[in-house]
């Protein structure tokens, strides 16, 4: 059903048109109404933002690697002459903090949504631009400035040191009493930026999704990353509202005296969580579902066969969204609920398996009887596949109210979100990446570094975290700079896990570099057959404006 | 679609175990008062009111002062603490420990194992078999109906399987406290515990990590040893209520398989009885501020006559007979977590309530 036999216009009717109206440097770049523009911009801003919280996990985990504190101080006082051990213990909770928010909010959502989805998303339902271009604009610089915010937040006091320490999670009341200074207002204006770009972003998703589709496209035909957009973007409209309106209670409790999460008052902290996590679990599938539908893309291309069960999937997709919003309280299970309501997250939080069961074995059936080659989006499809396969299982173990008393808030838990996260969403970013390189940049990535940034990743990411089940299975808290002995041995395996995986960074940094400079022109469709999506009857790159004559759908 | 019909029968079918299951569960009384220890002031002054308040404890005291052999025990490795490059729990040795590790390790883990080497064969055979040279033209299949409607049914059986115990596992870590349960006030401060046993009249004492000059010369590990450690007995079923005082932090022994919360304004309920006299360590997990990684926590189960000497070299009476704590005695029906409405704690000490 995604098989789309499309009467695509001549590339020609295009390029004479559009020749003379691309904007000058300044204009095309920096006012970009363009939506392809707009996802390049994003594309390039998750990249800065990935180095540089990948830069604050490097650290992390060096100081990790042995017993002891031993750089903390001293990366504190790059920021503050006279920081001190305290402030070195400070510097690492703005570290865990840090490092959480800008893979969160700088990294995996603007390089899905806003790069991928913008890009792509007009691309493949045929329709010329985003709904609202000037808005799509405005999404990303309030993005850019959030970052820049965030960043800002470490050099003003934040506490006991410079920068805000409170967790990614916020949580009251060590954001309100407990952390006196402007880093943490600084932080939290952060997140109102960007959930407000995300929440522009997602409006014009779901119009440009329901009002553009060129003629003939029906929903039940829209290719599923298209799909997997449409409810992100739903997820995001119906979650973000209320993440903006805890923080911002967060801000008055703060600052002007209420008492919304401070029980003396007659407020109570647990509120905050309830709300953070009705917010907080959507946005763990907001950071996922892009990435679904990307594997979806790559394995029914390399397959060279049709997506298994395309309704099953679609509507897969729509039950994780939906399912997603009432199991929240499965990430406060020690937080001293009733037994009721343990057994019903327990319960709920279970039945979120079945979809994403559904999923795993269509895109294995997608793969059964297909005629399938390994190309390098191909291989990180299916790394994506098995890591998140054992990052869900984990996630079934921890749904269970009784075991996670046991698991909750240690290393067990960093294991898992890692491995959906890390191994999952993340795998899908570089497996997306790959696959549209040659149609974004109109040159072929080299084949040979991106085979080999895949098994270096793999195994660095492998090494990293796999280990961690074991620390937490054993007891080892998260979020500690320090731990007794016992754990060193796998905290140490831990980090030389990272030093591999950076060193497939590295390889993907060069790849790009070189492909870019040196790498071959790429066809209009690279990929033969298999790739029937609208973008591959384009040019590589696609024309400054598309569709001017709008594709028709058989 | 028939997979979205059975997904909403899968949803009905979990919701339906929840059900059964709750009704075997201890039925959950409606909380009539709030637990009286509740203290939801986070000024650090109650617990020194508390200590100065027990005075019935202090005469008692008196009685068998020759019998105050109370001496801090070593811990024994491998045992309360985690081990060189281990990889498993640590050993359990309370009968819920025993009954969520037994049901993680017989029934999540095989589980688990099973369904992720599944997919990682299902996907091998179909790199190898479907692989382009192996199969050049690809089939024309997009759907099969029946093997949709079984790759949903069984993970929704399999799911229901598993609900099941672990439904179980909930209701007994929720079931009600006994009468005679020790109870135990814990308190989480920037960046230490303090403990009362109201009972005993043992007024709030202060927990902190020991430096680690003094943990190697204990003999016990830096980053888990204390100075004042909790002390229970072996075999008794202890009752502890906790509250934070600044922030929140949470109390957490691996080895009981117990963690709670210790939420400002709050007072959390949770039970755990040690069936082998030992030390036992955990440390705070819930990001707390900057000493987070340095409020360990220590609990030590010893035979009853010890822990009673402990008792009396506390200045306290083991029976709790005389100990004057009313409110502590009476057993709350609730389910093991009290949620006193913050409001309504009242920003009390416990003794002041005597």
């Amino acid at each position: 059903m995604t098989d789309i036999a499309a009467t695509a216009p001549a590339h020609g009717h295009d390029h004479a048109h559009d020749d003379h109206d691309t904007p000058s440097f300044f204009v095309r770049w920096f006012m970009s109404t363009n939506h392809k523009d707009i996802g390049t911009l994003y594309l390039i801003f998750a990249i800065i933002a990935g180095i540089v919280g990948g830069v604050i996990s490097g650290m992390m985990r060096l100081e990790l690697a042995h017993p002891g504190v031993q750089y903390l101080t001293g990366w504190a006082q790059f920021f503050d002459a006279g920081a001190g051990e305290v402030q070195g213990k400070h510097f690492w909770n703005v570290m865990i903090t840090a490092h959480g928010l800008i893979m969160v909010f700088f990294m995996v959502m603007p390089a899905m949504i806003g790069g991928f989805g913008n890009w792509f998303v007009p691309l493949m339902i045929g329709a010329p631009d985003m709904a609202f271009p000037r808005m799509n604009n405005v999404s990303f610089w309030l993005t850019a400035v959030a970052f820049v915010m965030l960043v800002g937040s470490m050099f003003v006091p934040g506490g006991s040191g410079l920068g805000a320490g409170t967790g990614w999670t916020v949580y009251a009341p060590l954001s309100t009493s407990g952390s006196v200074g402007p880093a943490v207002d600084m932080a939290i204006f952060s997140l109102h930026l960007a959930g407000a770009a995300s929440i522009l972003g997602a409006i014009n998703f779901i119009t440009t999704i329901f009002n553009m589709r060129a003629p003939g496209m029906t929903l039940h035909k829209m290719p599923l990353f298209v799909w997997s957009v449409l409810v992100t973007a739903f997820l995001l409209l119906l979650a973000l509202p209320v993440l903006a309106a805890a923080i911002t209670m967060l801000l008055t409790d703060r600052n002007f005296g209420t008492t919304f999460y401070d029980a003396t008052g007659g407020g109570d902290p647990v509120l905050y969580q309830h709300l953070f996590w009705f917010f907080g679990h959507p946005e763990v599938y907001i950071m996922i579902l892009p990435g679904f539908g990307i594997v979806s893309q790559i394995i029914s291309t390399f397959s060279r066969k049709p997506v298994f069960g395309y309704l099953g999937m679609a509507y897969a997709m729509v039950a994780i969204g939906a399912v997603g919003f009432i199991v929240w309280a499965h990430h406060m299970f020690t937080v001293g609920m009733s037994v009721n309501l343990k057994m019903y997250f327990t319960a709920a939080t279970m039945v979120i398996a079945v979809p994403t069961g559904i999923k795993i074995f269509s895109w294995i059936a997608t793969m059964w009887g297909g005629s399938m080659s390994f190309k390098t989006p191909m291989v990180w499809a299916l790394g994506f596949i098995f890591m998140f396969t054992v990052g869900g299982v984990t996630g079934v173990v921890l749904a269970n109210g009784g075991v996670d008393t046991a698991l909750h808030d240690t290393y067990y838990v960093v294991a898992h979100f890692h491995y959906v996260l890390s191994l999952g969403a993340v795998f899908s970013l570089f497996a997306g990446f790959y696959y549209w390189f040659p149609k974004m940049s109109g040159r072929m990535y080299n084949e040979f570094l991106g085979q080999l940034h895949f098994w270096i990743f793999f195994i660095g990411v492998n090494v990293l975290f796999f280990p961690q089940h074991f620390l937490g299975q054993q007891g080892m808290p998260r979020r500690y700079p320090d731990y007794p002995e016992a754990y060193a041995f796998w905290h140490l395996i831990s980090s030389y896990g990272y030093v591999i995986m950076a060193v497939g960074v590295l390889i993907f940094f060069v790849n790009i570099l070189y492909s870019l400079v040196a790498g071959k022109k790429a066809a209009d469709n690279p990929w033969g057959e298999g790739a029937t999506t609208l973008e591959w009857t384009l040019s590589s790159p696609p024309p400054f404006h598309q569709f001017n004559e709008l594709p028709r759908i058989a | 679609m028939k997979s979205l019909k059975t997904l909403v029968i899968a949803a009905a079918l979990s919701l339906g175990a929840v059900g059964a299951a709750h009704a075997q569960a201890p039925a959950t009384a409606p909380v009539e008062a709030p637990v009286a220890t509740a203290t939801a002031n986070p000024a650090p002054v109650a617990p020194a009111a508390a200590t100065t308040a027990a005075t019935p404890a202090k005469a008692d005291a008196a009685v068998p002062a020759g019998d105050a052999t109370y001496v801090p025990m070593k811990p024994t490795a491998g045992v309360g603490q985690p081990v060189d490059a281990g990889i498993n729990f640590q050993p359990q040795v309370t009968p819920i420990g025993q009954q969520a590790y037994e049901f993680n390790h017989y029934i999540l883990l095989p589980v688990i194992t099973v369904i992720t080497l599944l997919v990682l064969g299902l996907m091998l055979w179909a790199m190898a078999r479907y692989r382009a040279k192996a199969n050049p033209v690809p089939s024309k299949t997009t759907h099969n109906t029946f093997i949709e409607i079984i790759w949903t049914a069984i993970p929704v059986l399999i799911l229901a399987v598993v609900a099941v115990p672990s439904i179980k596992l909930l209701a007994a870590q929720y079931a009600p406290p006994s009468k005679d349960a020790l109870t135990i006030k814990v308190t989480g401060y920037q960046w230490y515990w303090g403990y009362a046993y109201p009972d005993q009249g043992i007024g709030e004492y202060v927990s902190k990590i020991l430096p680690e000059d003094k943990a190697k010369a204990a003999g016990e590990p830096y980053h888990l040893a204390v100075d004042n450690r909790m002390v229970v007995p072996v075999g008794r079923q202890v009752k502890l209520i906790i509250t934070g005082a600044d922030v929140i932090h949470s109390f957490a022994v691996p080895a009981f398989w117990t963690k709670m919360d210790a939420v400002p304004g709050r007072a959390n309920e949770t039970t755990f009885t040690a069936t082998k006299v030992g030390v036992y360590y955990g440390q705070c997990s819930e990001l707390c501020g900057v000493d987070h990684g340095y409020m360990p926590i220590a609990v030590e189960v010893l035979p009853v006559d010890k822990w009673e000497a402990w008792v009396r070299s506390k200045g306290g009476n083991p029976s709790g007979e005389t100990a004057a704590a009313p409110a502590a005695v009476a057993p709350t029906p609730a389910a093991a977590t009290t949620e006193a409405a913050p409001a309504a704690a009242p920003a009390a000490a416990p003794a002041a309530k005597n």
